[in-house]
């Protein structure tokens, strides 16, 4: 395992952003954590960072505990673990020129020698499709996708062992988003880094992920392997989640059944009582109300849900 | 990335390893009005230096020629006691440059690490520091300058040492405020991520996006510290007689306003283009400095 979070608590004061949340990562597997803004996955991404302090819980990072090590004791192991940014337009230091920024993390860490340096990062902008002249740059003279592709050089030129990505194409252009999912899918294949792809679109990862997580309120309602999450949703919020997303086939998309969902997600400050999702489930009944349903699997297929009526014999359908 | 205009003017590919500093000069260079606010703070600065070699005495007195207007003799004409106006405005801008420059850098000197360390860390220096700035915003500054003339005597070095102490509130609040803004940008979270410590982190991500206002509270503080050197030579806790300074000189000048109008306009002409020089140039600076403003 390279990432193994267990039950991983972070409140913001009286806000539970990430509330218990439990998940692993194996080595070259990409897992893609799906949510609602305001769920708590990106949250999720800046404990693994250890960008900010998480409450309680247990991170552990090839195996070293990592959920309360001080700045000093985090450095040497951020070779292993970096970071792309949502925001192509903050992520980067308008002071410094591409290479500066691609360079930054091998001589942090005393990668080689200067010239060593210089060469990595020359290898790194050319593969993440940035043409030479790109490295004499700053950032503002480069477009939203260009400056993608550099933080994405950053976070890979030390060959790290994990890769959390930030929604890290839903600031950018539909086609420019298709040219850097693609790339990262490459990149991935060719560099075998693990990934942590947190993302609000279902559709992002659907060629990208192994496995799919999907938060609702701080916590993981499902989770399984990608094909399976496509093919057989087990939680009402993943099959709504499923058919609000558009199918690129129009005969199948007017035979889709759409579950509209109610309302807004409840605040993480003072979230329901019982099933976290049960305000705007279709079937909420009464022990939904009341009990918390734990993530489960009775089904086998390493595809639990939290969800009281899924049983060994029993799928909801929140189309119905 | 277009060059606009002079086609074919020189190679525009700069040979790979053109220094920082040559390329931040030709940059600078290309523009009227900072070069202008470069032009009138050099002529400032060699008047400071090289105007008092020039001039003579600023006490010679001559008693044929008091009040006099602009002549050959006196190319600035003379004030009540006969004194050479130029001798004394070129005397003066030695001590009104070192009281608008030196305060200046005092107050950025010990404000800038105070802000930058306040804003970056928070916890509980922060508070602490902020309610101090509130302290030292309430205290009024003349007070302070009575004071402290008390304790060094009426002096350059104490309207340097007051004059600065006026400023630090200011330029604290001006650096924390921006470093508060800047320590939440991504980037900085990058940072972290690529393994930089604390010391890179403050001197190569958040200073430099923090220089821009320090550079404009640089411009707009040095004139206004100039004018505050004024004050203090006025209420006698400034430079004595008879070294001159612009602000004495004008004060001076107040009671012949009719019968010598040229003893007010050369000092209050030369705080008008020293003022007029600094901000053109800080603007400049700032521009240079700042990727984002070129193309």
């Amino acid at each position: 395992m390279i990432l193994r979070i267990d039950n991983l608590v972070k409140h913001y004061g009286p806000v539970r952003a990430v509330d218990g949340l439990s998940l692993e990562i194996g080595e070259g597997e990409v897992l893609g954590l799906v949510g609602e803004s305001g769920s708590g996955k990106s949250t999720v991404g800046k404990c693994v960072l250890r960008l900010t302090e998480p409450t309680s819980g247990t991170i552990e990072l090839g195996g070293t505990d990592i959920t309360h090590l001080s700045r000093r004791a985090m450095r040497p192991l951020r070779r292993d673990v970096h970071m792309v940014f949502q925001d192509p337009f903050s992520s980067l230091n308008p002071r410094f020129t591409i290479e500066q920024i691609v360079a930054e993390p091998l001589l942090r860490h005393k990668v080689g020698d200067r010239r060593e340096a210089a060469r990595r990062v020359a290898a790194m902008l050319e593969r993440v499709g940035l043409r030479r002249e790109m490295a004499r740059r700053f950032p503002h003279e480069l477009s939203g996708g260009q400056r993608q592709r550099v933080g994405l050089a950053r976070a890979l030129v030390l060959e790290p062992k994990l890769v959390v990505a930030d929604e890290p194409v839903s600031a950018l252009d539909v086609s420019v988003q298709a040219s850097v999912l693609n790339l990262i899918t490459d990149l991935q294949r060719d560099m075998g880094f693990s990934c942590l792809f947190i993302t609000h679109d279902l559709s992002v990862v659907e060629f990208l992920a192994d496995r799919i997580a999907v938060m609702y309120l701080g916590r993981i309602v499902e989770s399984g392997p990608t094909a399976e999450i496509f093919a057989g949703p087990r939680h009402p919020y993943t099959q709504a989640l499923l058919s609000a997303a558009p199918v690129a086939d129009p005969v199948r998309q007017r035979e889709r059944r759409r579950i509209v969902l109610g309302g807004d997600v409840p605040s993480p400050m003072d979230p329901p009582p019982g099933c976290r999702f049960h305000t705007r489930c279709p079937l909420a009944y009464d022990e939904c109300r009341t009990s918390e349903p734990l993530l489960n699997d009775p089904r086998g297929g390493g595809h639990p849900a939290a969800c009281h009526l899924v049983t060994a014999d029993r799928v909801p359908d929140a189309a119905k | 990335m277009t060059e606009v205009g002079q086609a074919g003017a020189g190679p525009k590919a700069a040979p790979a390893e053109v220094s920082r500093r040559a390329r931040l000069w030709r940059r600078f260079r290309r523009r009227p009005m900072p070069m202008a606010g470069l032009v009138l703070v050099v002529a400032f600065v060699l008047l400071a230096l090289v105007g008092p070699l020039v001039t003579g005495d600023p006490a010679a007195q001559d008693y044929l020629a008091t009040l006099a207007p602009p002549s050959g003799a006196h190319p600035m004409g003379t004030d009540d006691l006969g004194r050479d106006a130029f001798a004394r405005i070129a005397h003066g801008a030695q001590v009104s440059l070192q009281a608008g420059v030196l305060s200046t850098l005092l107050a950025m000197a010990v404000g800038i690490p105070i802000g930058l360390v306040a804003g970056f860390y928070r916890r509980w220096l922060d508070p602490i520091v902020m309610r101090l700035v509130d302290v030292t915003l309430a205290f009024p500054f003349l007070v302070f300058a009575v004071g402290l003339a008390a304790i060094i005597g009426p002096s350059l070095k104490g309207v340097v040492l007051a004059l600065g102490f006026s400023q630090l509130p200011a330029v604290i609040r001006i650096t924390r405020g921006e470093v508060l803004a800047v320590r939440e940008m991504d980037y900085v979270a990058a940072a972290i991520a690529d393994g930089a410590g604390d010391g890179h982190i403050i001197f190569r991500y958040v200073l430099p996006n923090c220089a821009s206002p320090l550079i404009v509270q640089a411009t707009v503080a040095i004139p206004a510290a100039i004018i505050g050197e004024s004050t203090l030579s006025f209420l006698g806790l400034g430079v004595q007689p008879p070294t001159p300074s612009w602000g004495v000189m004008l004060t001076t000048a107040q009671q012949y306003l009719s019968d010598a109008p040229w003893l007010a306009i050369w000092p209050g002409l030369m705080i008008a283009l020293a003022t007029l020089g600094f901000n053109l140039l800080g603007d400049g600076l700032r521009d240079v400095l700042d990727p984002r403003s070129h193309r």
